[in-house]
């Protein structure tokens, strides 16, 4: 057994803050997060001269709580994402699956949408629908979950396609086993691992996709809010209000670089093969 | 060989009908197209007129293939913000953006590449560590953020540089070093991981054996071989950095096509965005299929396995 590494460590404990903060986040303020106050505009935070004591991250330029900001940008950014990882996990592998299980031009058609969507940068397509479809939620959610489907599907693709020529596999056909135990049950857990580590990559990329158009006005629309969004909004203030954009923006840039460190960690775990390539 | 061409080639065509057909399905799909495309405050006299001009009574199919057509020649139509051609308002924004992503690529190119070799030669030493926690932290931190982070840095606090806008040398730096960044990050991860792995062939032993220097060795008989995975990655990387440059521009206030695409898609200027999505993605396709064929060439095995 290697010993753990700190960065490691420090990884798994910024995840780990980060959900707790975000389920519990309303007991570190008792300012709602739209709430304005007037008098408070454009509060430094704690530790700087001129700073209110009840808000310890400052406020913004109509004197909403920066801590609850943050936490509500927080909670919306990981639930997009979380909701996007899945459906994008979901939707891409049932598209592997159904690929190599009925070969010939089913999967030459698919695969072929999947060439073409690797071919073109998301973010194009998401503008598109974005601009021509009008943003709703819904319609942003779904996108997020779009996010990535073509490597889940190719993924998924070539480890099936490698586990039913496996000796296990035919002897449960052989058995008698339908195709949904056969995947679900044999299939599945054997590829399990490779879809994991596909999840720690998508997963990073999801909440920077979602926070940039955000940013860019073009993603979660307020009322609600998410990181991106506030950092947005601070960019007008960078000269006399640092703190709206750089808060929301630290906070960003700590989730996805613990995600990647327990990425790195747990596909080195799972999959030895790649890493003897890679390292 | 000449199949590997075709096939390439025949791929590629493909990938650009599907672009086309993706556009005229979203654009009959979203609503009317003549109301997308001109805009929602335009009279029913103009509406009329337009749907005429454009035929929009002839069955679908028929309004399918004139639209290909359309597409394929730049009638991309009026921007009704401004009235004028989509076509002329790109094509006056290409330059900036090709100027900042140029620039910004060869950065890249000549952090990125040496940074990747050394820290492969070097492997496990403190140096390799170092360079690969930055190339981690390149990939972690969002080029909004970063460009925010800049900005704060050395236009308010330092003064050194101006926060937004062209005009000199020096309104070039910062955004080229942000859209840099992550770009120069992924190439020191692959030109590392491709220079262990060529490090380790008979060949390289077999140079050192013969009496080849060690940095001619490095130099003559690594590189080019691993370059070869890098041609791939660079075109790849083509992508992203289309994609950065949307957020770049912005943050920057950069007059390329990343900022015009912001503003047309906020202000849903529809026919600006189907035209930049369209000249995007035919960019991007092209570019890979001259990766693939440089590939082809670089590589004489991937030929004969096509």
């Amino acid at each position: 057994m290697k010993r753990v590494s700190p960065v490691l460590v420090f990884a798994i404990a910024v995840l780990a803050i980060t959900v707790v903060v975000a389920i519990i986040g309303n007991v570190f303020t008792s300012h709602g997060m739209s709430q304005q106050n007037l008098l408070a505009r454009l509060k430094p935070p704690a530790f700087m001269t001129g700073s209110n004591p009840s808000f310890p991250l400052g406020t913004d330029r109509i004197g909403r709580d920066m801590v609850a900001r943050v936490i509500a940008g927080l909670q919306m950014s990981l639930s997009v994402a979380i909701a996007g990882t899945i459906i994008g996990a979901v939707f891409g592998s049932a598209i592997g699956f159904i690929a190599a299980h009925f070969r010939g031009w089913v999967e030459e058609l698919l695969m072929m949408l999947v060439d073409f969507q690797a071919s073109l940068p998301f973010i194009l397509i998401t503008l598109t629908l974005l601009a021509f479809f009008g943003n709703s939620m819904v319609l942003f959610i779904i996108l997020m979950g779009l996010f990535g489907w073509e490597k889940y599907a190719r993924l998924s693709r070539g480890v099936v396609l490698s586990a039913i020529n496996q000796p296990y596999a035919k002897a449960i056909v052989a058995l008698g086993a339908g195709n949904g135990r056969l995947y679900l049950k044999h299939v599945l857990p054997n590829v399990a691992s490779a879809l994991i580590v596909q999840v720690t990559l998508t997963f990073p990329q999801i909440i920077l996709l979602e926070t940039s158009l955000s940013f860019l006005g073009l993603g979660i629309q307020a009322p609600q809010t998410s990181l991106g969004q506030i950092l947005g909004d601070g960019r007008d203030y960078l000269s006399t209000a640092w703190w709206i954009s750089v808060w929301p923006g630290l906070v960003i840039f700590l989730v996805t670089l613990s995600m990647s460190i327990v990425g790195d960690w747990l596909r080195d775990r799972l999959d030895p093969m790649l890493r003897a390539r890679t390292t | 060989m000449t199949r590997f061409w075709v096939l390439k080639i025949l791929r590629t065509v493909l990938t650009l009908w599907f672009v086309v057909t993706f556009a005229f399905v979203v654009l009959r799909t979203s609503g009317d197209p003549v109301v997308a495309l001109v805009g929602a405050d335009a009279t029913p006299e103009e509406v009329e007129q337009f749907r005429q001009l454009w035929r929009l009574d002839d069955p679908l199919w028929v309004q399918y293939f004139r639209y290909v057509f359309q597409m394929a020649t730049g009638q991309f139509g009026i921007s009704y913000r401004d009235g004028r051609e989509v076509l002329d308002i790109i094509v006056e924004r290409v330059p900036w953006t090709l100027m900042l992503g140029l620039f910004s690529y060869i950065g890249a190119i000549l952090i990125g590449v040496p940074a990747g070799i050394v820290a492969a030669i070097k492997r496990g030493s403190t140096f390799d560590n170092l360079i690969m926690a930055t190339a981690v932290f390149g990939f972690a931190l969002p080029n909004f953020f970063l460009g925010i982070l800049m900005i704060l840095l050395f236009s308010l606090s330092l003064q050194w540089l101006p926060s937004s806008g062209t005009g000199t040398v020096w309104h070039l730096i910062m955004p080229a070093i942000t859209l840099a960044t992550f770009t120069a990050g992924t190439l020191a991860r692959f030109t590392r991981s491709a220079m262990l792995e060529v490090l380790d062939k008979l060949y390289i032993r077999a140079a050192a054996a013969k009496g080849v220097g060690y940095w001619k060795r490095i130099i003559f008989h690594a590189l080019p071989n691993a370059s070869i995975p890098l041609v791939t990655i660079i075109g790849l990387n083509l992508g992203e950095l289309i994609g950065g440059a949307i957020v770049v521009e912005t943050v920057f206030a950069w007059p390329g096509v990343g900022r015009l695409l912001v503003t047309a898609v906020s202000s849903r200027d529809l026919a600006v965005v189907q035209g930049l999505v369209l000249i995007m993605a035919v960019t991007m396709v092209l570019a890979n299929l001259v990766v693939d064929l440089l590939y082809g060439l670089l590589d004489p095995r991937i030929r004969v396995q096509n």
